[in-house]
């Protein structure tokens, strides 16, 4: 594929607001994960939760589109000169020339689950103030961001629930390949809800204490929420070195089970493979992988499988690591904040040692990484993988 | 400025079709072409080929919904779907086990059931096509609320003319109960599929090519009220002037919902 490049990037996550926060607390290894207080969730757990997103007004015309998801995406959107950069690309290349691709599982569901409890009890009707396509629908998400940036490209959210904003980069890469649009904002925003809590928990996919990526003690998922963008375009001739590309997308379906990966981790591996060859890169080529890794038995182990794979014909093992364990599981949102996190890596010669996972699980086939390390690195694979077997690779470099 | 306009385009090879009254492609066609009277009835949901016994039963209306109308595509055009990538649109996925999650959450035992949690997801059309037939190509699952469909197309369309393969669309919509159903009035199930490559085969029936076009012009209506109608309560009927095309064998022109500003013209011509 043709490199594009990253002309701004942001994300908001428990670890931090904007990517200044966010390198701090992958410097410290600080994990932003607490015991679960959020709303009136009654569950023994760890959260990551985002604070200051209820405080967050959202502009007086688009009152229609006030939920926490909404709200969250426009803390992320305000950092980090982001909406300041889409508006500069909008006026290179036009407003209908800037398409949006945004990810998330469940959008503003939270408001319908406290609409419920508000029913009427004569008719059983939901408030009258409820408001389904600025909030509930999928879709509100993008409806929202397109308004506040002024937008007039093709739209859509994809939603294949924890793969759902690291397939956006290839939704933006076709639809410029294919000369509809110069450029796209990507992202994910995907926020706490009781849904995915009660959720996650009844598959007892959920950790009591914070999750323990690729730890042999590891026992489950901790949900996290975030709010991550990239304005990505076609790459100039000349850029600085510090530019970040996206070099590869790989995407698959496992076919194998609805809410269990395969095993042997097949579709990650299809993914992976598929990602290096569209960047043109062999294993050799990889410097960090970011892990999928949320801290379940099955998803480690089978991820592990398939990485080992992947990169077994290498000379050095390859080095890896979960940053589940510093955000949580931000599902939706999860593979765009993987993404950027990837991205300071490269920028900053960081690669983020994994939180909270005391004893990595043994015979992994490459280094899994508890403390950080600092090198400047070249590229770096970034996995995510969803419910229905849906899985996505991104591969990212440095211009130089 | 572009250096050159955008070619989306791919050769239709097979088409399926459900929904009020349209009963698949081949009857609902004479339908849609006005050769015979519309009767609405409600939607009749086939039991979804291929998936285990086991995973057949976890499986409502919506999933098969989708199902039915995506193995109709596949199987007019005799292409294995195995190797096929497939992009899901639907506005709302799953109306009825949301609702039923909203619920459960609204009562005082808050356990979530563990198959709805799984089947809730909007991609789990997406995840049961690829069980029932065995794809490990990529799947999307896409949601642009009333424009779903054309965002659907969008996709498929981008996925046919850069990577050169051809692939399933699938665009499907049920409804809600209430309460949600005052908020979001959908009335009967309706689902087409497309199966769109970059070549002609023998399976072939013609060629779409689509654009956007800044304008604010309405799209195209039906002359057949019932399926007018139709076409503007349920997102995937959104692409009921294309099929109108496609079931009267014209070359011509459509314009299809998309966002405020802009509409979707799909041309359909021959395949050569």
């Amino acid at each position: 594929m043709t490199a594009l490049v990253l002309r701004q990037f942001t994300a908001t996550s428990c670890i931090g607001r904007g990517l200044g926060a966010t390198l701090e607390s992958l410097r410290a290894q600080r994990s932003g994960l607490a015991p679960c207080a959020f709303e009136t969730v009654d569950l023994e757990t760890h959260i990551g939760e985002v604070p200051g997103v209820d405080d967050v007004q959202l502009p007086a015309p688009l009152q229609r589109f006030n939920c926490r998801n909404n709200r969250l995406a426009q803390l992320g959107m305000a950092e980090d000169g982001f909406e300041e950069a889409v508006a500069a690309s909008a006026g290179r290349w036009g407003r209908r020339r800037v398409g949006l691709f945004l990810g998330t599982s469940t959008s503003g569901m939270l408001e319908t689950e406290i609409a419920y409890r508000q029913r009427d009890p004569q008719t059983g009707a939901l408030p009258a103030g409820f408001d389904y396509a600025g909030t509930h629908n999928t879709y509100s998400l993008a409806a929202y961001v397109h308004e506040v940036l002024g937008l007039e490209g093709p739209s859509a959210v994809v939603s294949s629930a924890c793969s759902s904003s690291a397939k956006v980069f290839g939704s933006a890469r076709r639809m410029i390949a294919a000369g509809l649009i110069d450029a796209a904002v990507v992202g994910g925003v995907d926020s706490l809800c009781l849904t995915t809590l009660y959720g996650f928990h009844s598959l007892q996919l959920v950790s009591r204490g914070p999750c323990r990526p690729f730890d042999i003690g590891r026992d489950g998922i901790s949900i996290g929420e975030a709010a991550a963008f990239a304005l990505i375009e076609r790459a100039p001739d000349s850029l600085d070195g510090d530019a970040v590309l996206l070099l590869g997308v790989g995407e698959s379906s496992d076919a194998y089970h609805m809410s269990s990966p395969h095993p042997e981790g097949r579709g990650a591996q299809a993914a992976m493979l598929q990602a290096l060859g569209g960047a043109g890169l062999t294993a050799e080529d990889i410097d960090y992988i970011n892990l999928h890794g949320t801290g379940t038995p099955s998803n480690d182990s089978a991820e592990g499988k398939a990485v080992a794979a992947v990169f077994a014909k290498r000379e050095r093992a390859v080095a890896a690591s979960s940053t589940k364990g510093a955000t949580g599981h931000a599902l939706g949102a999860a593979g765009a904040l993987e993404a950027v996190i990837c991205a300071l890596a490269l920028r900053h010669g960081l690669l983020p040692g994994s939180a909270n996972t005391r004893q990595v699980a043994p015979s992994l086939g490459f280094e899994y990484l508890c403390a950080n390390r600092e090198r400047p690195i070249a590229r770096a694979l970034s996995n995510s993988f969803g419910f229905g077997g849906s899985n996505c690779t991104l591969v990212l470099g440095r211009a130089g | 400025m572009p250096a050159q306009p955008p070619l989306l385009t791919a050769c239709i090879q097979g088409i399926g079709l459900l929904g009020p009254g349209l009963a698949d492609w081949v009857s609902g066609a004479r339908i849609i072409a006005g050769e015979e009277a519309y009767s609405p009835q409600p939607t009749a949901l086939p039991a979804p080929e291929g998936l285990p016994a086991a995973e057949r039963r976890r499986t409502g209306a919506t999933v098969k919904l989708a199902l039915g109308a995506a193995q109709q595509a596949v199987a007019a055009a005799g292409i294995d779907p195995g190797g096929l990538p497939a992009v899901f649109s639907s506005s709302g996925g799953d109306g009825l086990i949301c609702h039923e999650i909203c619920e459960t959450l609204a009562s005082a035992d808050r356990q979530v059931s563990p198959t709805r949690f799984h089947n809730s997801v909007h991609n789990a059309a997406a995840g049961y096509w690829s069980l029932a037939t065995g794809a490990t190509a990529a799947s999307t699952a896409l949601c642009a609320y009333d424009a779903s469909f054309a965002a659907g197309l969008l996709e498929a369309l981008a996925l046919v003319s850069v990577d050169r393969v051809p692939v399933l669309l699938c665009a499907y919509e049920t409804n809600y109960p209430e309460p949600l159903r005052a908020k979001r009035p959908l009335p009967e199930p309706f689902a087409m599929a497309l199966i769109l490559a970059p070549a002609p085969t023998p399976a072939t029936r013609s060629r779409l090519t689509a654009r956007l076009c800044a304008t604010a012009t309405a799209a195209d209506r039906l002359p057949e009220p019932g399926l007018e109608a139709l076409r503007t309560a349920m997102p995937a009927a959104r692409s009921l002037p294309l099929l109108r095309l496609l079931a009267r064998r014209e070359r011509g022109e459509a314009v299809l919902d998309y966002t405020d500003g802009q509409r979707l013209v799909v041309e359909v011509g021959e395949c050569r």
